[in-house]
């Protein structure tokens, strides 16, 4: 990391500020200066072919999405000209459908309230944890952050039963009760909150060390001279500073949590079930109307799509603190 | 605790989140407020702290719900723990703070996470119920098994494979849209991917992969195009040993829109100046993105290789429900979950899993010292 | 003082390593924990608070029926049955009885699964009430699936025949051929059709998804109860001899030679190894509109057939299609294998109880059967309630006391080869592995113990 020199900083923040509020026009007029010369017409061809290839297969379900059952089975969606067809029945099947527990309105609503505490607990605690990895010397730091690092390969699955089970029945040491279990039924989110924190904290630490460990030194210790203790400065210095990336990282984590299948099986039971486990189940007993999933899959990608353009501007502006000083 | 969790479900879920949210950064702003005063001087602070230290855990061992004598204990404990603080060499309120910033993760992670691990490490050397000691019998079954040794071949091949690819490429779209125009919708496109779970990923392949016999009409894409030219159907998830990169495209094709985002902003973090004193230089597009946009977004090249490469060795879903394993495809995150209730043989395959993430590890420990010599 | 820096990082390692050990603890000894003296089982579980949960497999539609079925039991003993039927109960049942989140009742459509968890004591022995009505309702072989050891742990619930030959009437009046009574009688009629068709006569599906490779143990489990008998079959599924056996070997042999002879298979679909390829519902449209002529799977197949989006053809002896079972070796065999689900408990409360019982009586059974769609195997099962040809003739071949019944073999394996290895393992050979390398590998992956 190159030395930031102390002088640097106070413009730093002034222009982060500006470009916070003004990212677009900052962004049109380095375009116009430097576009002709950065980009080539190789480039840009290359870009709409990824674009195209990475695009087509979600472009043939959505294109399949509306089309009858007896032609998706018997013809390519990309011979929909030739062979049209066009119905609502698949979406009407799978928004009225009645082959599960839980309605898809019901579990688009769970998913919600399970994906935005899920999404934001994990992030407080590992920006605790990241500070503390990151500004403040101790024995066997090095140790144990690799030793958290390590815990993000650990296959999910091999840790289902022993949290599902201190949920269920507690933690005691002999006759000594230390925990007695959520015990709060079948219709809490309270146990799928806590797994989806607990599962997401090794890389959520990971990646937030990376950025705040790149916040300049002198920052923070000018703060601390300054008389600010570690708290304040956690606060006042390191939260701003790495918001953008915290809320970049927020982005993914709903992400992930929305499109989870594996936790929320084991952790949300019954009637908190989230639509990924509705759509597990639409396809029937035998899986004969797997076509559902066509129109099912569409009405799942609704929110993260919301979620992705609405909060874009965070991942231009977000991982800025971390990644101008390689 | 489970007071509280059991009236809140009673509640409509809209009105939980923002109490949950609520309630949790009542928790956190507290812990954050205390950590601050904590290294304080005068016997204010002190006995503020000696407080914290002793009913934080009493607080904590009742809202878990344990019986009294636990949170005697813990209360002693914090007490003791109380003393060291105000004794340690950094001053007191040091440990205190240290606590806790760490704790809350330390905690979660423990009880989650590596006591999971400890007890897996423990059943790869006992039999399926966990009652007897087997010594190296299952690494014997893993290692002898034809099948199970292809199991972790593959997944070496996908975690060289798959970040690599998914990270060139990715970089390679955020560099050509960088300030091109419509660069927004550019990138949603190809991220785009993230937002669709597995289950819907699967049936948007089964579009791309699927084959019918020649006579018949394809539904498949792929297959669709090479019968167009009139060429023999292939069967693109079944036949090894090349239906391997076939599924390694599928989470290529997720993964490419995380490395892109995440590699979009690192570029547009590199300053203007140097790229304008490069082209000052005379330097052509290549030679700038090698000498000034590579090195500039190292950190960030590294995170997103590391990520990824994680991801690539716990992959499970897309070849559970693509292909079950069978035909050479298996991996082992799959033979951990194929295993089911035999405890001692998964935890074997989870163990080797676990020794296969050292390389990343090691290499991203060499790095974070790089760091911080140049720091 | 550096020392109380480390050592105040060792003290909290050394508390989560006594914790761990202590959550170790009492998580191996879960099963015994509070009744290790009462015998097999978890002891005491559930409330008696006038709601029985139900986890099974049984879902959409025929869920419907289900709570139709006990609907008016619940009404008269105000007991409330909720019922949750999923895609993933064999993956979810073993991690919620060792995590402490089972439901109070399972229906197990494998009883290999039940075995297993039974013997991980996580499931309550059967009450003296259902022991009874087993014992007086089904025959000894039924008991039999839901026990393990000498301890009965639930009683079945509903019964399917397997191995239904699914063929044209009309066609097979066209080409002059008739229902062969043995294999080597079908192996000809597939010839003689062949010959004048000039395309593979049969259709196969193994496609369903993770499950993919499932309808191909089907096939074998019918050659080897017709080629070797029942008490090999017994010893194959109880792992008395091993799977790489003769015996197997020579049923995967027989079975190869029509879904491994491209003249054969794959009728409508393509080449041999497109069998892993197609779902198993789709020979259902080939059989409907004749370019398949025949295919192998058991009765619940009429519904796919009679599916308006597989064209709607009609099933009957003399409707459009109908079926045979498998032939045995010699003529007047009269083995086949079936599947069926087992009840078994988890909590032992009155009200689970009760709900248990009344599931295990004839009651039930006459309920849901008139209901239609399926049957069972309880004695006690008016035959004039099956609501369907197929089912009438499925429920005459279970009643008929010269019948030679065998549960589904993979139901009855441990899950990690019955519901994984022999599954891959089909996809496998279909896919050209050699016989010997396929059992072998099956046989390597049987649990330790």
């Amino acid at each position: 990391m190159s030395a930031v020199a102390p002088i640097d900083l106070p413009v730093d923040q002034k222009t982060k500020t500006q470009l916070g509020r003004g990212a677009r026009a900052v962004e049109r007029s380095t375009l116009r200066k430097s576009k002709a010369r950065l980009t080539s017409k190789g480039a840009t061809i290359a870009a709409i072919v990824i674009a195209i290839l990475w695009t087509t297969p979600t472009l043939g379900l959505l294109i399949t999405s509306f089309r009858p059952p007896e032609l998706i089975n018997t013809s390519g969606w990309w011979s929909i000209f030739t062979n049209p067809g066009f119905t609502l029945g698949n979406y009407d099947a799978v928004l009225n459908g009645s082959a599960t527990t839980v309605s898809l309105g019901q579990s688009f609503i769970n998913s919600i309230a399970i994906t935005l505490p899920a999404a934001l607990f994990p992030l407080v605690i590992a920006s605790l944890a990241a500070y503390a990895f990151a500004w403040i010397p101790f024995k066997g730091r090095n140790i144990l952050f690799i030793g958290v690092f390590a815990l993000q390969v650990v296959p999910i699955q091999m840790a289902l039963v022993p949290l599902l089970s201190l949920f269920a029945r507690g933690l005691s040491i002999g006759d000594f009760e230390i925990f007695a279990g959520l015990g709060a039924g079948g219709n809490s989110y309270g146990q799928v909150w806590i797994a989806h924190t607990i599962f997401a904290l090794p890389l959520a630490i990971f990646l937030l060390h990376n950025f705040i460990s790149e916040i300049p030194q002198e920052l923070i210790e000018a703060a601390r001279v300054d008389g600010a203790g570690h708290g304040q400065t956690f606060f006042r210095i390191v939260l701003p500073l790495a918001m953008p990336a915290i809320a970049s990282f927020a982005i993914f984590q709903f992400l992930w949590v929305w499109n989870d299948l594996l936790v929320a099986l084991v952790f949300a039971d019954g009637a908190v079930g989230p639509i990924t486990k509705v759509l597990r189940e639409i396809t029937g007993n035998r899986g004969q109307d797997w076509y559902l999933l066509t129109s099912g899959a569409f009405i799942a990608m609704i929110v993260p799509l919301i979620v992705f353009f609405a909060l874009q501007r965070f991942f231009v502006r977000g991982l800025l603190a971390g990644s101008t000083k390689g | 605790m489970s007071g509280f969790l059991k009236w809140l479900a009673g509640l409509n879920p809209f009105a939980q989140i923002p109490l949950v949210i609520g309630a949790f950064i009542l928790v956190a702003g507290i812990l954050i407020f205390f950590i601050e005063i904590a290294p304080r001087s005068g016997r204010r602070y002190t006995i503020i702290r000696a407080l914290v230290c002793v009913l934080a855990p009493v607080t904590v061992f009742l809202v878990l719900g344990s019986i009294p004598l636990a949170a005697v204990v813990a209360a002693v404990l914090g007490g003791v723990f109380f003393l060291l603080d105000y004794r340690s060499r950094e001053g007191a309120g040091y440990l205190f703070q240290l606590i806790g910033f760490l704790s809350p993760a330390v905690l979660l992670l423990t009880i989650g996470l590596l006591y999971p691990t400890v007890a897996t490490f423990f059943k790869a050397f006992m039999n399926a119920r966990g009652s007897r000691f087997v010594g190296l019998e299952n690494f014997v079954f893993v290692f002898g098994q034809e099948a199970n040794r292809v199991a972790i071949i593959n997944t070496i091949i996908w975690v060289l494979v798959v970040p690599a690819f998914s990270t060139i490429v990715g970089l390679a779209y955020a560099v050509f849209v960088d300030k091109a125009r419509g660069e927004k919708v550019l990138k949603a496109l190809v991220f785009m991917p993230m937002a669709i779970s597995f289950v819907g990923a699967s049936i948007i392949w089964k579009f791309v992969y699927d084959a019918n016999s020649v006579d018949q009409p394809q539904i498949g894409l792929l297959n669709g195009i090479i019968t167009f030219f009139s060429g023999q159907p292939v069967d693109f998830i079944n036949a090894a040993p090349w239906n391997n990169l076939f599924l390694m495209v599928i989470l290529i094709w997720v993964q490419t829109g995380f490395a892109m985002v995440v590699l979009s902003a690192a570029i547009k973090g590199v300053p203007a100046e140097q790229m304008e004193a490069a082209q000052l230089d005379g330097t052509n597009a290549w030679e700038r993105f090698v000498n000034v946009t590579v090195p500039g977004i190292r950190s960030s090249l590294i995170v997103v290789l590391t990520t990824i490469s994680i991801a690539s060795l716990k992959v499970f879903d897309i070849v559970q429900t693509m292909t079950g394993g069978a035909n050479g495809t298996n991996v082992l995150a799959n033979a951990v979950y194929a295993q089911k209730l035999e405890e001692g043989r998964a935890s074997a395959f989870a163990v080797i899993l676990f020794l296969l993430v050292l390389p990343i590890i090691i290499y991203n420990v060499r790095q974070m010292r790089l760091q911080k010599e140049i720091r | 003082m550096s020392f109380i820096v480390q050592r105040r990082f060792t003290a909290p390692f050394a508390i989560l390593a006594v914790a761990g050990l202590a959550l170790a603890g009492c998580s191996s000894d879960t099963g015994s924990g509070s009744g290790s003296s009462a015998g097999p089982g978890p002891g005491d579980a559930g409330d008696a608070d006038g709601v029985v949960t139900i986890y099974g497999t049984i879902q959409d539609t025929e869920a419907d029926l289900l709570n139709k079925s006990w609907a008016a039991w619940e009404k008269e003993s105000g007991i409330d049955i909720q019922y949750e039927g999923s895609k993933e109960f064999e993956a979810q049942i073993g991690t919620r009885a060792q995590g402490g989140t089972a439901p109070d009742l399972a229906i197990f459509p494998q009883p290999g699964l039940l075995g297993d968890l039974a013997s991980r004591d996580l499931v309550q022995p059967a009450p003296e009430g259902v022991a009874s009505n087993v014992s007086e309702f089904w025959g000894e072989d039924w008991a039999g699936y839901a026990s393990t050891g000498d301890t009965l742990y639930g009683a079945p619930l509903m019964a399917s025949v397997k191995g239904f030959v699914w063929y044209s009437p009309a066609q097979f009046k066209e080409w002059g051929v008739e229902v062969p009574t043995t294999y080597q009688e079908l192996l000809d009629l597939t010839k003689t059709i062949q010959g004048k068709t000039k395309t593979a006569p049969w259709c196969v599906g193994f496609g369903s998804d993770a499950a993919t490779g499932w309808p191909g143990t089907d096939w074998v489990e019918d050659l080897v109860l017709r080629e070797a008998g029942p008490d090999v079959y017994d010893q194959w599924v109880a792992h008395e001899i091993p799977f790489n056996d003769p015996a197997i070997k020579s049923a995967f042999d027989s079975v190869g030679e029509i879904l491994l002879n491209p003249d054969y298979v794959n009728a409508g679909f393509g080449d041999v190894k497109s069998i892993n390829t197609t779902p198993f519902g789709d020979p259902a449209r080939a059989l409907g509109d004749g370019s398949c002529a025949l295919h192998h799977q058991a009765s619940f197949y009429d519904g796919f057939i009679q599916d308006p989006a597989n064209g709607n053809a009609t099933v009957g002896p003399d409707a459009d299609i109908w079926a045979f079972i498998t032939p045995s070796v010699e003529a007047g065999g009269s083995a086949v294998t079936g599947g069926g689900e087992i009840v078994a408990a988890f909590s032992n409360d009155t009200d689970t109880v009760k709900v248990q019982e009344y599931l295990s009586s004839p009651e039930w059974a006459n309920s849901r059967v008139a209901l239609g769609g399926v049957i069972s195997a309880n004695k006690g099962l008016d035959p004039a309630s099956a609501s369907s040809p197929i089912l009438q003739e499925a429920i005459k071949v279970l009643q008929d006391p010269a019948t030679t019944f065998r549960f589904d073999g993979s139901d009855l394996m441990p899950g990690v080869v019955g519901a994984g290895s022999f599954w891959t393992g089909m996809v496998d050979w279909i896919n050209g592995k050699s016989t010997d390398e396929v059992l072998d590998n099956i046989e390597a992956t049987w649990p330790s113990e």
